[in-house]
């Protein structure tokens, strides 16, 4: 077992959901509720000092439950590892603790995952869409069931080839 | 400049219920008002389509708040329904003017994902092309982060060598912006020995060029007084927020992909990482300034060991078959048929591979369930999540530096907005 994952499982064993490397990288799942715990964890700990936010991003699952992953992307400068956590959220409780309090980077990261994805961070300072226009109301682009051509004035009209 | 808030700006400030309540007690009064101003979304030194409101206190900004997304056109949408090949063009246009290294990163991704060896002379030259790349960015970058500021001489310098660079480029792959040259498993065209002929040449005279640049900026007054402790970020600060390239450097944090990560040959090759120690723009400047003469050092040294041999892997499912034999072979023209409208096929996974572009480090999250399009493809740009720290370096500073805060990131909106 990877040493991280070993030690963020030592510490909060009932978090870790599950742990595997592959391609030479590590993902943890973790449970939705102790994300911010953990990541304030694993950026503290001396052994891991994963102080920097890569990334964060969604990817959505139409046919599994819980629906959405919430994906974020660590660095850490000093050691010079990564690891990859992840935390499912479902479709009705769309919404996961913001990290934005561990690092200051989420904050723009999570905003594009609310406007592309719909998934509503908790605690988030501000929490508005940040790509599409502020008052979009046609969904959340990135989600599986929206076209990729878009909503809008096409759905107004009949689709010819269809008949 | 951090405790600018705390402090008034001099003058009594008074809040309207406090101004009505003042007249009431016959106190002399001065009112301030907060100015909400709206800069952009075009604006020249913008570089794309950025808007940002500005909070402002008199001449200084207490809150810069952007809005992005003028420039989106939904790149990871678009990504999920096309094949891997048809995604490389869509990253030229991510940050456009440096879509070499926009084609690198996102090869080298899927690279990573099917797990292949590529040639010898197709990671030198891939190397090459980066830092020609590199250099070509540094070069745009400068010309026109000092056009912002007010010197206008330096962009006509400095876009004479990037025009030598684009020529370059233009013969190695017909095109001068977006290229499109990076192929997954090698390189689309061979490094001809015209190309490698020129670039000596130019090799030959940049660093004295790069030399020139410095002389006309170094000790300049101006610049020096438009650059030197503006946009300070600490180097926790900076680690925070997920900066990266020269923003994060300037902070003297040393973190380059190339050398965290080798890839390419870079790990083959001797240069250095120039740290800056002051956090400001100038040293953002020295940074890039240094890097142009690293990369020109890099380009020499893989040019003078540039081995011979195929430019792009021979695996008949991922790689065209070669042109000659397209044009006389059945088979081999049914096999770049299907290759073409079908793609290859990316084993099951997941990866996360970042690349040292001029920005910073642009990283590709690849899901991919076993088919020839990717299930999901994050791209990890470095402008947007610079942009992240943008109000926290403004924050205290001069209506006139705003453009100088975005200068020094180098942002493009065009990889922000995706």
């Amino acid at each position: 077992m990877n040493p991280s994952a070993l030690k963020i499982k030592e510490v909060h064993p009932d978090a870790v959901l599950s742990e595997k490397t592959a391609f030479g990288e590590l993902t943890v799942e973790i449970d939705k509720a102790k994300i911010f715990e953990i990541c304030q964890f694993v950026r503290d700990e001396p052994s891991l000092h994963f102080d920097m936010i890569t990334d964060i991003c969604s990817v959505d699952f139409p046919n599994e439950t819980p629906r959405f992953e919430v994906i974020y992307q660590l660095y850490s400068v000093e050691k010079n590892h990564r690891v990859r956590l992840k935390a499912r959220v479902s479709e009705e409780d769309c919404a996961i603790d913001s990290v934005v309090g561990v690092w200051k980077g989420a904050n723009f990261l999570e905003r594009e995952v609310y406007d592309m994805m719909g998934i509503r961070f908790n605690h988030h300072p501000d929490l508005r869409r940040i790509l599409m226009p502020e008052d979009y109301d046609e969904g959340y682009p990135l989600r599986k069931d929206f076209p990729v051509e878009g909503r809008g004035w096409r759905d107004n009209f009949e689709n010819l080839s269809e008949d | 400049m951090a405790d600018f808030q705390e402090e008034s700006i001099g003058l009594d400030h008074y809040g309207n219920d406090d101004f009505e309540a003042g007249l009431a007690e016959g106190k002399p009064l001065k009112r301030v008002e907060d100015l909400l101003l709206n800069m952009g979304p075009q604006h020249p030194s913008t570089h794309g389509v950025l808007r940002i409101v500005l909070d402002l206190e008199g001449e200084t900004i207490v809150k810069a708040t952007p809005h992005l997304g003028y420039l989106h056109r939904g790149v990871e949408k678009l990504a999920e329904n096309s094949t891997y090949t048809q995604i490389i063009p869509l990253t030229d246009r991510l940050d456009y003017t440096c879509s070499m290294t926009n084609n690198y990163a996102f090869v080298r991704a899927v690279e990573k994902l099917l797990q292949i060896e590529i040639p010898e002379r197709a990671e030198y030259i891939r190397t090459i092309v980066a830092e020609m790349q590199r250099l070509a960015g540094h070069l745009f970058w400068l010309g026109t982060q000092a056009l912002d500021i007010g010197a206008m001489t330096v962009f006509f310098y400095t876009f004479r060598e990037r025009e030598v660079l684009l020529d370059l480029f233009e013969l190695l792959c017909g095109a001068r912006l977006t290229m499109s040259y990076y192929r997954v498993g090698g390189v689309d065209r061979e490094l001809t020995q015209e190309i490698i002929d020129r670039l000596y040449k130019f090799l030959e005279t940049f660093p004295d060029k790069v030399t020139e640049y410095n002389t006309l900026l170094e000790t300049n007054r101006i610049w020096i007084g438009r650059t030197r402790d503006v946009a300070l970020i600490t180097a926790e600060d900076a680690v925070s927020f997920g900066l990266t390239g020269p923003p994060l450097r300037g902070s003297g944090v040393n973190y380059d992909v190339r050398k965290a990560e080798p890839y390419g040959v870079y790990d083959k090759l001797d240069w250095e990482v120039p740290l800056g120690k002051n956090c400001d723009t100038y040293d953002r400047y020295w940074i890039r300034i240094e890097e142009m003469r690293q990369s020109a050092s890099i380009i020499k040294q893989c040019l003078d060991r540039l081995p011979s041999g195929p430019i792009i892997t021979d695996l008949p499912q991922i790689a065209y078959p070669p042109r000659d034999k397209i044009q006389t072979d059945m088979e081999s023209l049914i096999h770049h048929f299907m290759i073409a409208t079908q793609g290859f096929k990316v084993p099951e996974g997941e990866i996360y591979c970042g690349t040292e572009v001029p920005k910073g480090e642009l990283g590709f999250y690849i899901l991919s369930q076993g088919g020839n399009r990717p299930y999901r493809l994050r791209i990890r740009p470095p402008s947007f999540i610079h942009m992240g720290a943008f109000d926290h370096m403004a924050k205290g500073y001069m209506i006139a530096d705003i453009v100088t805060i975005f200068g020094t990131y180098d942002i493009v909106m065009g990889e922000c907005d995706r």
